[in-house]
């Protein structure tokens, strides 16, 4: 008894240490001083900056710290992916420099004001620097890609498109054989930003098949649900009929759907999610430097991509320290420039901006202090 | 029995001392963690209980009630159906180990539990969203073909297998271990004589166990039983990474609309809530502290209510 006991204590023991070298192991490669990187100010900046917020730009700030920090060696850079809703609140109360947030303050947050962390009276910089794709993929034996229209994939998610071989789809792809087999739409089972884009196109651009609000939380008891980008992937990979969206970056080998946009169908690509940006009219009424976007699903304009998801970086125009304000304005610089959206593309596989924004955001940039 | 006996003072020694205190102060932390822990979710839950339909995005258009009625739900039917499967199992691998198997194959293979209980519970998701899910599809499909009579089998399959049942085999895979371990210490505990005699008196192995062994360890197997339901009611992780789960209430175990379960509604909503948001969801987290609580009083109740009869005296 006594044997078998101990027997089972070291078996623990042993499997507990590993699981703590492996642990170590993982810390020691993500240490973000080990990367190297080139920012844009050349390294005479020193200080804390703590920023909050959505958890979509997660991966994106962390390829942006390590790369920021190892050009400024005096800098720390800390980012917590909390969610959208806690950064936002976390900023107004002055307990973090900036905030990211998969969308802007409404005007109504705006007017109400109250910045904590900004000089008294002054005004925000809101800049859309995280674009980031979301397909629409699927698992359809023999298909890799199919034309859809904003009708037809609210007609999916919603349940009342439910087979394959239906009329509304088939119509949209001649020449694609299209097996009789039960759709099964995949939606993500968290809170997400992502789930707040996709349903926010499909409430925009097909308000007659789509009759929900856009909303983080997948409005409707349809279909299936899975937790994360990766699970939603998953779903999808592993099942038969499935379809579901999740960032473009992690479709890998599953089929993709190409989008109605005015007379053609575009797949998503970097530039086709970027060009959405350019194509949309910013919110009217606010101050210079806030690039607050109101991206237009329904756009009809040639080679753009309207599933988007754009994940704002918030901060002041003028911090009560101004130490903080150069710490941002040098921050903001790098993730703007052409390396930092590259950065991010290659770790996130975001889309980077155009040189139009780029152009935009480096004027609102040079107002923070 | 005198009762006006003088009683004896032995001496107190240091040790003595030292060691009661200890023991005394260890069995406070306890109960100052536990209240600690009730406090908690009793401050911060009492606004999420008294929130109004629209006041945080989380409830949407319902009550706290209605929103945390299809989780309750969730949790108790995860953990009941992962229960139903893990018992019978646990029983028979600790009888296995105690009473059938040869020494050293009963070693091995109780080491072999045990290394089990040490997998932590994301590496038990990854399997069943990976693994279980697709591998199970296929009789889901079947089971909606031929046995949809039977309710809980009622309409269309999962097409990917992410259902409830997938999610209560997993659950049931990881509360085997402890619910064996307690089962097989509590079996080999039976008196000997009891089975000696058992076996004198002509019964099969079978009969011995029946008449010996486990109405001797009944008390032991509802213990280990509502261990393995407290594991399952509050695991988290691996329900979070399998199931596809809904708002609704239905005891269909196939399909694509699963109810979830408190622990990994947490854990999907919390990284994007705020404000009151965050406090709705502490106040399913004190849902499921008063659950968990509730189900362990009865079991206990039910534990001491057969002790008497259990024949183990």
């Amino acid at each position: 008894m006594i044997s078998k006991r101990s027997a089972g204590l070291a078996g623990l023991a042993l499997v507990g240490a590993l699981a703590l070298t492996s642990c170590a192991a993982n810390e020691g490669a993500a240490d973000p001083g080990s990367t190297t990187g080139t920012g844009s100010e050349g390294g005479s900046l020193s200080g804390d900056l703590v920023g909050a917020g959505a958890s979509s730009q997660g991966s994106a700030q962390e390829a942006w710290i390590a790369a920021f920090q190892g050009a400024n060696p005096d800098v720390t850079v800390t980012y917590d992916p909390s969610g959208s809703g806690a950064g936002r609140e976390a900023f107004l109360e002055g307990g973090v420099n900036f905030a990211g947030s998969d969308r802007a303050f409404d005007d109504e947050e705006i007017a109400a004001g109250g910045w904590a962390a900004c000089a008294p009276d002054t005004d925000i910089v809101e800049l859309p620097l995280y674009i980031s794709p979301i397909a629409v993929i699927f698992n359809l034996e023999g298909v890799d890609t199919l034309n859809l229209d904003a009708a037809t994939i609210a007609g999916i998610f919603a349940g009342t498109i439910a087979n394959w071989n239906d009329p509304a789809i088939a119509a949209l792809n001649e020449g694609v054989t299209l097996p009789d087999l039960a759709i099964t739409p995949v939606h993500r089972s968290d809170d997400s930003g992502t789930t707040e884009n996709f349903t926010d196109y499909l409430a925009s651009a097909a308000p007659e098949v789509w009759t929900y609000e856009p909303d983080g939380v997948w409005p409707i008891e349809s279909g299936e649900a899975a937790q994360g980008t990766t699970g939603v992937v998953d779903a999808v990979s592993g099942g038969n009929g499935t379809i579901g969206y999740a960032d473009a970056s992690r479709a890998g080998d599953l089929g993709t759907v190409a989008v109605q946009v005015g007379e053609e169908f575009v797949s998503y690509s970097p530039e086709a999610a970027a060009a959405i940006v350019d194509a949309s009219p910013r919110v009217e009424g606010r101050s210079e430097g806030d690039i607050a976007i109101e991206i237009e699903r329904t756009t009809q304009e040639a080679g753009v991509y309207p599933i988007v998801l754009v994940s704002y970086l918030i901060g002041c125009q003028e911090y009560q320290d101004a130490e903080v304000g150069a710490l941002v304005k040098g921050y903001f610089s790098y993730i703007a420039s052409e390396e930092g959206q590259q950065e991010a593309a290659s770790s996130a596989g975001s889309a980077p901006i155009s040189e139009t924004l780029r152009g935009d955001i480096e004027a609102a940039i040079e107002l923070i202090k | 029995m005198a009762s006006a006996a003088v009683p004896i003072r032995a001496k107190q020694r240091p040790g003595d001392r030292v060691f009661s205190g200890s023991a005394l102060a260890a069995g406070s932390t306890i109960l100052i963690l536990l209240a600690a822990v009730a406090i908690f979710l009793i401050a911060q839950g009492i606004p999420g209980v008294l929130a109004q339909p629209g006041d945080t995005v989380i409830l949407g258009e319902k009550n706290f009630w209605d929103y945390v009625a299809p989780l309750a739900f969730g949790t108790l039917w995860a953990a009941a159906l992962a229960l139903l499967m893990a018992t019978p199992l646990a029983i028979g691998i600790a009888l296995f180990i105690s009473h059938y198997a040869p020494r050293r194959l009963a070693q091995t293979l109780g080491y072999i539990i045990d290394l089990l209980a040490a997998v932590p519970s994301v590496v038990f998701g990854l399997w069943g969203g990976l693994v279980l899910a697709p591998l199970v599809r296929p009789a889901y499909a079947w089971l909606a073909e031929n046995a949809s009579w039977f309710p809980l089998f009622a309409g269309q399959a999962s097409a990917t297998g992410r259902t409830i049942l997938t999610a209560a085999i997993v659950l049931a895979v990881m509360i085997l271990p402890i619910m064996t371990a307690i089962c097989r210490e509590v079996f080999l505990q039976t008196p000997r004589l009891h089975e000696e005699a058992a076996l004198a008196l002509g019964s099969t192995r079978w009969e011995m166990i029946r008449m010996a062994v486990l109405p001797f360890g009944r008390a032991g197997i509802v213990s280990a039983a509502m261990l393995g339901l407290g594991r399952a009611l509050g695991e988290t992780m691996a329900v979070a990474m399998v199931l596809s789960p809904a708002a609704v209430i239905s005891f269909i175990v196939i399909g694509s609309t699963n109810p979830n379960t408190i622990a990994a509604n947490i854990a999907l909503s919390f990284p994007e809530a705020f404000g009151t948001g965050v406090n709705v969801l502490i106040a399913t987290g004190l849902v499921l502290f008063v659950v968990t609580f509730a189900v362990n009083a009865v079991a206990r109740y039910v534990v001491n209510r057969r002790k008497e009869f259990s024949g183990a005296n």
